[in-house]
């Protein structure tokens, strides 16, 4: 690694680890009156977002101002490229502008690639989530969740730890990420759906399947929701919302056969009564609002890493210049 | 009229000959023969094919002349070796009137560089409700024979059964673009394992076998001859191989992409491997191979599909489908079905010439290289080794996903009817 983070799949273990150290590192931050850090002074990042997500726009943007960025942020909406301007015209614009990275949210699957691999710019593209592809900053914090909880440390993975994907996997961004990252860190994946929405070639991903969420949940150490968007309904994925719930929704008594110490995790936005009911998306078990407070720490961690000059050039963990900037913050 | 004496070609690969050009046909053939020529030709080394017949040609004229027109398709072609190309209907406005039909024929006739025989659309505006005037077509200057929604699928059975019947009155043909539309809504490549990692709708292979199952099972019953535009899958070989062994009048075609490259290609999101139907997997390719050479697949069509830069150079979700293809089409052949000893010379001659002309009912393409016949004529060098550069196309589009690769072999000279349309690998202008 890398210049860009475009796929989880590009991630080492090594690189994991190190974000991921970053990340718990730079979250001792939050504690603090005064949350910023001078890393990145004078350099600028453009979040470029073609698709609508607040959750995500914000987090970036919490990250980038920590580390004293300059931040633009150009929302597809009510700009050129709502009037036809191209990817590419975007990108030479954002260019000629000296973005040094580009977060892009991207409702087209690639979309990010075409921009890491083309000379359109050369500043760091970081995939903030492309249509049904990936979302590997989303897998990062979900990792730095599960470790904080079932092996906290640094340099830790998460060997061995089985974790559950539930939910619209064949859409699912956040599951792909997830199954390439959590693999890497050793975890063992279980992904559980309707057959309908899982896709073809799954039996050759790294990771088990199961149609049945009432034998997977005891043997967990976390259990990830994903959303389930009602429109699939229509298209025939399930037939009603009420049968979808009913075999793959996480409730309170389906809640009590997982073992003591396992997580529910959810993505968000969530669907409450869809894929999860009020009272676990409510419990103390469900890392949900932790999981956002996490994502902007891995996030500043990645921009750290990428844009923060020799840290990721030679691969090593620079936590000594780490903690020099932690304190000169103070 | 230019005569050309043409010294030690490979007749179909076959011992050195020569060959003598006047008045447009073939005037005499052997060895080390002494008749006066304007031109000499030392084609030694070279392999001469009768003129290529394409049954699947993107010209894009009328109507997006920034992506071709007749007059750089037909230049395109000759470069391959073609000296007919069947032009495809989705043009704007849609060649579903005699009128739109005769335009692009007379354009083909003036410029020279190819035969160009226009193919019909089958329903009116290739909408699929209602049949264009088929028959006005066919007795049009244009002659057409060949009718496809080409780009759509007649997907409404009764339109296809009515279709395949109509035809029959004027020796017609229905081509079918094979692809279940509610099966590939939103699809963007083959549906298989590379889709599911990628994140990008699937086009699945069923979606083009289902439709071809129910169309050779539909002009059996009527007794009709349908034709399969560019197949694709295992599967679509499987069933058109059991129509044929069945005695029905059932035939074929492939692209030479469909020929060599796989939906690994789509991992690099480069929309220039962005096509329809979707590039499929090795296991495809193979079979494909397979059916061309055992003549369940009776022809090789380019499908060429010219795109101006700004609809590749995107992301995939909103790029065109398609690839040119006329002028690496031999090239890709030689590699895939001759250099793997699938397919002999002959064997080429026929996939790419003669049979092709018989599907498309041309009189006067894919005929023997022999004395008297209509001198269509391609020169070839099968030991050629060079890398495609689509800079250098005469195609107005470069969205070749060949470029950058090595390709063996290269046209030295074609020629339609005693015509040189290309002489030492260049254009000659007319």
């Amino acid at each position: 690694m890398k210049r860009h983070l475009v796929s989880a799949a590009d991630l080492s273990r090594d690189d994991a680890l190190l974000i991921l150290d970053t990340a718990e590192e730079l979250a001792q931050l939050s504690g603090r009156a005064v949350k910023k850090l001078p890393t990145l002074r004078g350099r600028t990042v453009v979040n470029l977002f073609f698709e609508d997500s607040t959750r995500t726009k914000t987090s970036f943007e919490v990250a980038e101002k920590r580390l004293s960025a300059d931040v633009i942020n150009f929302s597809a909406k009510g700009s050129s490229v709502s009037k036809g301007e191209s990817l590419k015209d975007t990108a030479l614009t954002l260019q000629a502008m000296g973005a040094d990275a580009v977060v892009i949210r991207h409702h087209a699957s690639g979309a990010p690639a075409r921009l890491a691999d083309s000379d359109w710019l050369h500043g760091s593209v970081i995939n903030a989530g492309d249509g049904t592809h990936e979302h590997p900053t989303q897998a990062l914090l979900d990792a730095f969740t599960m470790r904080r909880h079932l092996n906290p440390g640094a340099g830790r993975d998460l060997a061995g730890r089985k974790v559950a994907i539930v939910g619209d996997i064949l859409h699912s961004r956040v599951a792909r990420s997830n199954v390439h990252l959590l693999t890497t860190l050793g975890a063992e994946v279980t992904f559980v759906a309707p057959p309908t929405l899982l896709p073809i070639g799954i039996e050759t991903w790294p990771c088990q399947v199961s149609y049945d969420l009432d034998a997977v949940l005891p043997k967990v150490d976390a259990v990830m929701m994903l959303r389930v968007q009602r429109e699939r309904m229509n298209a025939a994925f399930f037939p009603t919302e009420r049968e979808y719930s009913r075999r793959y929704g996480l409730n309170g008594l389906r809640l009590a056969t997982m073992p003591e110490h396992a997580i529910v995790m959810h993505p968000g936005p969530m669907v409450r009564g869809m894929e999860i009911t009020a009272d676990v998306a409510d419990s103390p078990r469900c890392t949900v609002v932790e999981q956002v407070a996490n994502g902007v720490s891995v996030r500043m961690a990645v921009l750290y890493l990428l844009l923060g000059g020799a840290v990721f050039a030679d691969g090593s963990a620079d936590s000594a210049r780490t903690t020099e900037l932690l304190e000169a913050a103070q | 009229m230019t005569t050309y004496l043409i010294r030690n070609a490979q007749i179909l690969g076959g011992s050195p000959q020569d060959i003598h050009l006047v008045d447009g046909a073939f005037a005499a053939i052997g060895e080390n023969l002494d008749v006066p020529a304007d031109i000499e030709i030392d084609a030694t080394g070279l392999v001469a094919l009768p003129g290529l017949v394409d049954l699947h040609t993107h010209l894009r004229e009328p109507g997006r002349e920034d992506a071709e027109t007749v007059l750089t398709g037909t230049r395109s072609a000759a470069m391959g070796g073609y000296t007919a190309v069947h032009a495809m209907a989705n043009t704007f406005p849609v060649a579903d009137t005699a009128g739109v039909v005769e335009q692009v024929w007379r354009l083909g006739q003036e410029y020279g560089y190819c035969d160009v025989q226009p193919v019909g659309a089958v329903t009116v505006g290739l909408e699929g409700k209602q049949l264009a005037e088929l028959g006005a077509m066919h007795d049009s200057a244009a002659g057409v024979r060949v009718f496809s929604d080409d780009g759509k699928c007649v997907d409404d059975a009764v339109i296809m059964r009515r279709a395949l019947e109509y035809v029959k009155a004027f020796d017609g043909v229905v081509a079918q673009h094979a692809q279940e539309p509610r099966l590939t809504a939103g699809a963007q490549m083959n549906e298989g394992l590379v889709s599911g990692e990628l994140g990008l709708g699937g086009w699945p292979a069923v979606a083009e076998e289902s439709i071809i199952a129910r169309d050779v099972l539909l002009a059996a019953h009527v007794g009709s001859r349908v034709h399969i535009c560019h197949l694709s899958t295992a599967g679509s070989v499987e069933i058109v191989r059991w129509a044929k062994a069945k005695g029905w009048d059932v035939t074929a075609e492939v692209t030479p992409h469909h020929l060599l490259l796989t939906d690994e290609l789509v991992r690099s999101y480069d929309p220039v491997y962005k096509v329809n139907p979707p590039l499929r997997t090795a296991a495809d390719v193979e079979a494909l191979r397979e059916a061309l050479a055992d003549g369940t697949i009776d022809a090789v069509a380019t499908d060429h599909a010219p795109h101006p830069a700004e609809d590749k150079d995107c992301e995939w979700a909103v790029a065109a489908m398609g690839m040119v293809g006329l002028e690496t089409a031999l090239s890709v052949v030689q590699q895939t079905m001759v250099d793997t000893g699938l397919l002999n010379w002959e064997g080429v001659a026929d996939r790419m010439s003669h049979r092709p002309a018989r599907i498309g009912r041309l009189t006067g393409h894919g005929r023997p290289i022999s004395v008297g016949e209509p001198a269509n004529l391609v020169l070839f060098d099968p030991a050629y080794r060079g890398v495609v550069n689509p800079e250098t196309f005469a195609t107005r589009s470069r969205n070749s996903p060949y470029k950058g690769m090595d390709l063996p072999g290269r046209v030295h000279a074609t020629f339609l009817r005693g015509e040189a349309t290309v002489l030492a690998g260049e254009l000659v202008e007319r």
